[in-house]
């Protein structure tokens, strides 16, 4: 009997939960967003900046914490200066050099999780017993607590690139899989019928139906992991505090020593960093199935 | 798994072109019997059209005529190298222009790409689409795609063609539109054609032979031989003789419904 496509009823995961932070992942629907002028659309964020710097400088004039002390967190324009004046001898470079670090090992550990990540999701859509071995050890991945992991990791391969690397792949891994793997099931059986009807190899099938089939949901992954590959490379960083001088490790000296401007001005590039990773793959995605995917919604 | 579906032929050595079903029948592994000892031939330059109550089994029929499902008895003959299939829907790929979609079946058969561009040309224009070439499935409408998916199927010019109710999700006049097209195809391909449907007037119109099937499990209970020369204009359907059949049809189809 034919079970074709039987088995892409699983649900895909949306969004993936980590020690807190949700990331899901929302498409832009063309008719809200088409005919927009682009003052309709900077405006309203821009509004909600303004009025959160200015609550952030009202803080920082009158807040007191209970013993009556000003509270440390410093002026918004104080925070934009120590990007070059940092006061606790970081040259004004070095927070930018950390930062194109961190990029670096995040990029490194996206494109091998990605390479990964798909390779397998092609292998478990092939046979159901791959599927079946290595599925669960999938979800084991995502379980592990990776801040757990972090120092065995330290432990096994250093605290260099690599042990920053093999982080960033461990925490982006799962969302490429399971997005890979629905999307390549994703293929209607009507589909997958008039492909066999034509006698196709599998090899033509997966080629020219079930790989097209899958991006969509594959970008969607990708952008979950994306994001996610920036907080593995910051927790590296931040967990291993030796080795290259990038973000996590900037961070953990700022707050090393109690130097708070410095601290929310690493934060904000990490959340930077993120964002424009974010972005590119849900761009990148929407680029490549523009002329035929409609996101719902 | 698709590996699991068997698409040699049953037997091979009958001439092309030609579909016999032998006393066939079906029954499914959940125990199931959607058809019962179906005895019939499509003969090259016949339009053989199946009608029957949903449910009884006309889907599984062509199903087992591809391939894509077998027999539990009787024999089937044909030739399956190069069938015809035009699904209930379009089963277009979405992500490809109305041309690559029209190319693929030719793709799959590993026609150069040279050659299928233009066979692809040629079946565009044959079904009124000349000009779509470069729109992808979701810029066209109901009817047009499903002309697409006709075009797809004619590009390997295949001898036999099955349709399961093709028209059936378009409005009554996209649908006798897609009707007189369809069979001018036929008049210029002389396939074999094996076509279901639910309506009776397009059963009439479009066939040399109707038969009726009963409520599950499927048998063939009437077959009316149509007697009117191809080409058939659309006025057909206003001739007492096209009202005549279509009313013995009718109480036929309303026989196998009890
Ligand atoms: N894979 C299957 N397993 C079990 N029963 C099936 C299977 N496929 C079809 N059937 C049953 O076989 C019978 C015939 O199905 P089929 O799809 O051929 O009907 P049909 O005549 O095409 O109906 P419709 O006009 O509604 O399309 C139905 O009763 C259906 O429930
Ligand atoms: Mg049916």
């Amino acid at each position: 009997m034919t079970d074709l496509g039987e088995r892409s009823s699983q649900v895909p995961p949306a969004g993936v939960q980590l020690g807190g932070a949700v990331l899901t992942v929302v498409e832009k629907d063309p008719k809200r967003h088409g005919r927009r002028s682009p003052l309709q659309i900077v405006g309203p964020p821009l509004g909600v900046f303004v009025v959160f710097i200015a609550a952030w400088y009202a803080y920082a004039q009158f807040g007191l914490d209970e013993n009556g002390r000003n509270t440390a967190l410093p002026y918004p324009h104080k925070v934009l200066t120590s990007f070059w004046d940092g006061k606790i001898g970081d040259q004004p470079w070095q927070l930018l050099s950390a930062t194109w670090l961190t990029f670096i090992v995040a990029l490194a550990g996206l494109v091998i999780a990605i390479f990964i990540g798909v390779t397998a999701a092609v292998l478990m859509s092939q046979a159901r017993w791959v599927e079946d071995s290595f599925y669960p050890y999938a979800v084991f991945l995502q379980t592990v607590p990776i801040l757990a992991l972090v120092p065995l990791i330290g432990l096994l391969i250093g605290f260099g690139f690599t042990a920053r690397i093999v982080v960033c792949v461990i925490i982006s891994l799962f969302p490429i899989i399971t997005n890979t793997l629905f999307g390549l099931k994703s293929a209607e059986k009507g589909l997958h019928e008039l492909f066999a009807l034509h006698n196709t190899s599998r090899r033509t099938k997966l080629l020219k139906l079930q790989l097209p089939a899958a991006l969509p949901a594959m970008f969607t992954g990708f952008q979950i992991s994306a994001g996610l590959s920036v907080i593995g490379a910051i927790v590296g960083g931040l967990f291993f505090g030796r080795g290259p001088k990038d973000l996590g490790n900037r961070i953990l000296l700022y707050s090393n020593r109690l130097s708070p401007g410095e601290l929310v001005a690493a934060i904000i590039l990490s959340a930077l960093l993120g964002l424009f990773f974010f972005q590119f793959f849900g761009w990148l995605g929407r680029r490549l199935t523009r002329d035929w995917h409609q996101p719902a919604g | 798994m698709s590996d699991m579906i068997d698409l040699t032929a049953v037997n091979q050595n009958v001439p092309s072109g030609a579909l016999v079903f032998d006393g066939v029948g079906k029954i499914f592994p959940d125990g199931t019997e959607a058809l019962q000892d179906i005895s019939f031939t499509v003969e090259p330059g016949e339009f053989v059209t199946v009608v029957g109550p949903s449910g009884c089994g006309k889907s599984t029929l062509l199903r087992l005529a591809s391939g894509l499902d077998h027999a539990t008895s009787g024999t089937l003959s044909v030739d399956r190298s190069n069938i015809g299939y035009v699904f209930q829907d379009a089963t277009l790929l979405p992500w490809r222009t109305v041309q690559d979609n029209v190319e693929l079946i030719a793709e799959l058969h590993n026609v150069p790409k040279g050659e299928r561009a233009e066979r692809a040309g040629r079946a565009i224009e044959k079904v009124g689409l000349a000009g779509f070439e470069k729109h992808h499935p979701r810029q066209l409408s109901g009817g047009m795609r499903m002309r697409v998916s006709l075009a797809r199927s004619l590009v390997m010019s295949p001898p036999i063609f099955l349709f399961d109710e093709p028209f059936g999700a378009l409005d009554e006049i996209t649908r006798e539109v897609m009707n007189e097209e369809a069979l001018r195809l036929f008049a210029s391909e002389k396939f074999a054609g094996l076509f279901i449907t639910h309506s009776i007037s397009e059963a009439v119109f479009m066939s040399t032979k109707v038969h009726v099937m009963s409520a599950r499990p499927g048998r063939i209970t009437t077959t009316y031989d149509i007697p009117f020369d191809y080409p058939r204009v659309p006025e057909l359907r206003f001739d007492p003789e096209f009202a005549r059949i279509s009313g013995e049809l009718s109480q036929a189809l309303r026989g196998a419904h009890a």
